[in-house]
This record gives structure tokens, C-alpha cells and sequence, in this order.
């Protein structure tokens, strides 16, 4: 909510409340002069509303309707106000005695308030911190008016209980100086607030700056040096890559990973950086990196490897699913296949470090594949542990 | 009748590479208009009536979400596939919640978008991995969620489980078919169907469960 800048009569608070709660702000003003009639209450709340309410930092387009709506809002003012008075009179609760002077001094503070919202506006539109010779001059006669309210307060009470004299103009001296400061505070709180704010949005650009000229840059210049090279030119893209998401996503990079989906990425990078080929891997579930489950990660990577080395493709899946009582993980790529029968025994790269890895552990592997028609590894490792998700 | 696709996308770039690639390989689409912002592509979809719309999850303004709101209610028979640099979770979730029939990543081969053009086009749903593995993800039973309000809705079918999983794991649609000894065209039903549960169920998991891994 924002205090309205065009069409408003003493601060824009009516206008302002309108426009938030969609109601036609003459209904609004009626109410605050209703509300006056019951002991003030609309003049408080317009006046905490002033307050707290921030005004606008642009100026609405002016209407035709708003020159009516003034002249009516000047009319609801001045009724308010008057209604205020006379009830507080009927009801004999306040004296005119005391209405009198608490009246000169709020009219006293308005001006200066007013005034405090012209200055900043000032401050908004050029700059200027001086106020002109014609803001001076009102914010001195408000606040004039605003001492002239207490005094003769004090004096007229005086005459009614002449104990407390010395409490009462102390405390009345204090909410006249409290009352005239309300804008010099309002206006410093804000500006911390908006320094505050303009101090973490520029950490965190010059955070932002930083990394991609540590990382972006560096691997744009890196690619234009190496632009001869489609391999090495995709290599680099591909890790940058995966490098930006890791850090506009959150996830952890560089640290021995806990859980099993950051292992498996971790490994798939690492076949994608060695081998320059695309590793995508979609990882259901999460869970802790027990032993059963690092022999698995590690077994995952050399199946990953061997596709990279002789599928001669340039993309392998790699799926793993976390269940409560197992993790199964599934590489596959649509490359040469080959025949298991045919396999020379001196190839142990599947026999000895995956077979070998998973049987240790109590895991399990199957193997699909034929000439020509792509290889799937299958990977089954049982969970020791409950599921923990 | 080749397939009229409208592209939306930020990037002119990724536009103009798109449209050059769809219109060299292929007679099967055909690029009917294109949008670079939310306004522009409400309009031009309103004016274009595509069969298809290509469209970016990530531009100012609300994004792909913010276009299907617009249309989905004005004019209800153009399709939606997504296509997006980011695989962040919510991203891909919140766009098939919001009406879209696919979701497939820009690093996907100019083959293969045919493909997902057409599929989506015929009414049918695309699935990339990434994708599945999200749905199987946020269907998934952990102790501890909320109880299922509407089973029917809230759970999905062994088999459409074994679907995802096949999809998640790379297969083809053909592929899966053989592999379950079912038809191409149960495998799209049961894909179907899938997509239907993740757009209308109220399940915790699928508005909370994204931003609370960032499985990413």
C-alpha cells in the first residue's frame, strides 16, 4: 500500500487505502469522518496511517474527476474534523478547554508532516536535500503552532490541578517534540531499510560477476582458443554447463558426496569430462553413501567408462532408482553391443571391477546386450540400512 | 497435413535455430509464427490457431506457465510441449501442472523434437527421462507423507510404473513396448494417463516435493 501523491487532500492516506482495497475512496473518507465522530478514532488512525504508510515515488495521472472528488474530500475533511469537535464537547469527556489546544497543535503537526513529505519528494525528483525558504517557513509556523497547542494546554489545566504541573507540562512538552519528529524518524528507518537493501543487491552481483567471469568467461575463451576442436569444444561446453547448473541450483560441487544422487552425478561428470561424451543420468529417490552403495557408485562408473570406450556413442543413460530395500541402477547406451560369449578373459574390465565390486557386496549385475543392438547394465545392490528419505 | 507449430522462446537465437532446423529436416511441421515475450505469443496463438506450440518455460513476465493460464481457457484444443535449458524440478513439474503435454530439453536432437511434435500433436504425451524420473520421484511412497485423499488420482498403476521407469531409463516408446510385451499404443495410454494424474492430482508431494529436494 502507497500513499497516493495526486488528488489528495492532507496526506493521501484516504486515496492511498482506496486504491488497496479496490473501494471508491469516497466511501473511505466517509468512514475516517464517521469514525472521527466516536472520539477521534478516524483522525488516530488517518494519522498512524500517515505514518507508517510510505508515500508513493510517482506521481498518478491527474483527472478531471479528481478536481470533483478534491472539493468533496476538502467538504468530508472539515465535516470529520467538525464531528470530531462537537461530539467531544456533547460528551463533556473534553473540556473545550482541552479539545481547543489538542486541535491547534495536531493542525500544527500536519503542516509539519506535510511539509516532511514535500521534502522527501524533493529529495526523490532532484536530489536536494536543502529544503526552499517556503518549506522552512511552514515547518517553523507548524511547528509553532504545535507549541502554541501545548502551552496553552498546560496553561488552561493549570487552573484545574495545580499539583501535577511540573509532570504534566514535562510530559506534555514530550509528546509535542515526539509528535513534530515522527517524520525525521520515519525517514531515517526507511533509509536504513533501502540502504540495507541496496547493499545486499550489490553483493550479490558483484557474487554473481565474480563466478561467471571465474567460470563463463574463462570457458568462452577456452572455446574460442580450441574452436578447431568440435570434441574438445563440446567437452568444455558440457562441463561449464553442468558447472552453472550445480551452482544456480544448489547442489553440492567438489565435496566427497554423502548421498548416493550426488555420487552418481559426480562419477557421470567425470566419465563426461575424460571421454568428451554426454552422460545423462536421472536418479530417483536419495540415500545415504554406505559401503554396499559407494561399490555400486564405483561399478556404475565403469560400465559408464566401458560405454564411453567401445559402444562408440555419444550419449549413455544412466538410471538409478533408490527403493526402500534396494538401489538398482541401469547404464545403457544404443551403440555397437557386442556379444558376451565372445569376450576375451583377458578383458576383466566387466568381470573383475564391476562383477567383482557388486558379488563382494551382495549386489547383483545382469548384462543385455547383442551385436548391434546396445548394451544395458544392470546393477542391484540391497539397502542395509532402513529407508530414510 | 503437416503439424503448424508456433514457437515462443526469449531468445530470437534459439528461435531462429529452431525454425531453420525444423523447416530444413522436416515436411512433417511446419513453423507457423513465433513470440518472444508472454503478451506477444498469447496473441500470436490467439491469431495463429497452431496445432502445437513450442514453448519456453523461463521469460519475463510468469513464463511458459503464464501463456498456458491465458490459453488453456480461451482456446483449449492447442497443445503444449515445453522445451527449456533448465531441468530444475519445479520448472518441469509446474509447466505439465499448468496444462503442458510434453516436456523435452533444448539439447534435445532435431529428430527427435519432430517426433515429440508430432506425438503431442496426435494427442499423446512426451516424456523425456528427466521428466519420468521427476513423476516417479514425486509418486513415490515415503513414510511419513500425507495420506491419499483420492487413489485414483494420488497413486499410479504398477504398470504405468514399470512404463516410467523404462522411459526414465532412456527407452524409446517402441522399445518399451516390447520390452512389456504390450502395444506402442498401450504404452502411450498408460503415458497418457500418467500425464493426466500429474496435472490433477492434489498428491502433497507433487506442489511441495520440488522445492523441497532440489534433486536437480
Amino acid at each position: 500500500m502507497r500513499r497516493r501523491r495526486t488528488g489528495r487532500v492532507v496526506a493521501g492516506v484516504a486515496s492511498g487505502l482506496a486504491d488497496h482495497l479496490g473501494a471508491p475512496v469516497f466511501w473511505v473518507r466517509a468512514v475516517f469522518a464517521v469514525a472521527a465522530a466516536f472520539s477521534g478514532i478516524g483522525i488516530i488512525a488517518y494519522g498512524l496511517l500517515w505514518m507508517f504508510v510510505p508515500q508513493s515515488t510517482v506521481a498518478e495521472p491527474e483527472t478531471d474527476e479528481d478536481r470533483k472528488e478534491w472539493q468533496q474530500a476538502v467538504g468530508l475533511a472539515a465535516l470529520g474534523i467538525g464531528v470530531a469537535v462537537f461530539t467531544g464537547l456533547l460528551n463533556g469527556a473534553w473540556s473545550g478547554w482541552i479539545t481547543g489546544p489538542i486541535a491547534i497543535a495536531l493542525v500544527g503537526a500536519a503542516v509539519v508532516w506535510r511539509e516532511a513529505d514535500e521534502a522527501q519528494r524533493r529529495r526523490w525528483k532532484d536530489g536536494a536535500f536543502a529544503q526552499g525558504k517556503t518549506g522552512i517557513v511552514r515547518t517553523v509556523a507548524g511547528g509553532a503552532l504545535v507549541v502554541a497547542g501545548v502551552a496553552a494546554f498546560l496553561v488552561v489545566n493549570d487552573s484545574v490541578q495545580n499539583l501535577s504541573t511540573v509532570v504534566l507540562s514535562v510530559v506534555a512538552t514530550l509528546a509535542g517534540v515526539a509528535v513534530l519528529t515522527v517524520p525525521l524518524w520515519m525517514r531515517l528507518v526507511r533509509d536504513l531499510d533501502a540502504e540495507r537493501r541496496a547493499r545486499i543487491r550489490t553483493e550479490e552481483r558483484a557474487e554473481i560477476a565474480a563466478h561467471l567471469h571465474d567460470s563463463v568467461l574463462q570457458t568462452l575463451a577456452l572455446i574460442q582458443k580450441q574452436s578447431e576442436s568440435s570434441r574438445e569444444v563440446k567437452r568444455l561446453a558440457r562441463s561449464q554447463e553442468r558447472e552453472l547448473r550445480s551452482w544456480l541450483y544448489g547442489r553440492e560441487v567438489g565435496e566427497q558426496p554423502h548421498s548416493i544422487s550426488v555420487a552418481i552425478a559426480q562419477v557421470c561428470a567425470e566419465v563426461e569430462d575424460d571421454f568428451a561424451i554426454a552422460v545423462s543420468q536421472v536418479v530417483v529417490g536419495d540415500c545415504e553413501l554406505e559401503d554396499g552403495m559407494f561399490a555400486l557408485v564405483q561399478a556404475s562408473k565403469e560400465a559408464v567408462v566401458n560405454a564411453a570406450k567401445h559402444a562408440g556413442v555419444a550419449e549413455v543413460s544412466v538410471y538409478a532408482e533408490v527403493e526402500p530395500e534396494k538401489v538398482t541402477v541401469f547404464v545403457r547406451d544404443r551403440g555397437k553391443g557386442f556379444d558376451p560369449d565372445l569376450v576375451p578373459d583377458d578383458r576383466h574390465g566387466l568381470a573383475g571391477s564391476i562383477r567383482g565390486r557388486m558379488t563382494r557386496h551382495g549386489g547383483e549385475v545382469r548384462l543385455r546386450t547383442a551385436p548391434g543392438e546396445g548394451t544395458e547394465v544392470q546393477l542391484e545392490m540391497p539397502r542395509k540400512t532402513e529407508a530414510r528419505t | 497435413m503437416s503439424v503448424r507449430v508456433f514457437l515462443v522462446d526469449d531468445h530470437a537465437l534459439f528461435r531462429a535455430g529452431v525454425r531453420a532446423e525444423l523447416d530444413t529436416i522436416t515436411d512433417e511441421v511446419e513453423v507457423v509464427g513465433e513470440a518472444g515475450g508472454v503478451g506477444e505469443a498469447v496473441a500470436g496463438i490467439a491469431h495463429h490457431k497452431p496445432d502445437v506450440v513450442l514453448l519456453d518455460v523461463h521469460m519475463p513476465d510468469g513464463g511458459g506457465a503464464e501463456v498456458l493460464r491465458q490459453i488453456r481457457t480461451k482456446i483449449p484444443e492447442v497443445t503444449f510441449l515445453a522445451l527449456s535449458v533448465s531441468d530444475a524440478a519445479e520448472d518441469v513439474i509446474n509447466v505439465i501442472r499448468a496444462g503442458a503435454r510434453g516436456y523435452v530439453t533444448k539439447t534435445i536432437s532435431s529428430q527427435e523434437l519432430v517426433k515429440a511434435v508430432v506425438r503431442v500433436s496426435e494427442g499423446d504425451a512426451v516424456f523425456s527421462p528427466r521428466l519420468a524420473g521427476f513423476v516417479l520421484d514425486a509418486f513415490a511412497d515415503r513414510p511419513g507423507a500425507a495420506p491419499i485423499s483420492d487413489p485414483e488420482l494420488d497413486l499410479l498403476t504398477p504398470r504405468e510404473r514399470d512404463v516410467l521407469r523404462l522411459l526414465a531409463r532412456g527407452y524409446a516408446y517402441k522399445e518399451i513396448a516390447s520390452e512389456l510385451f504390450i502395444s506402442v499404443k498401450t504404452v502411450e495410454t498408460h503415458v497418457s494417463s500418467v500425464l493426466r494424474k500429474t496435472q490433477l492430482s492434489n498428491r502433497y508431494e507433487l506442489s511441495r516435493w520440488a522445492t523441497d529436494r532440489r534433486l536437480v
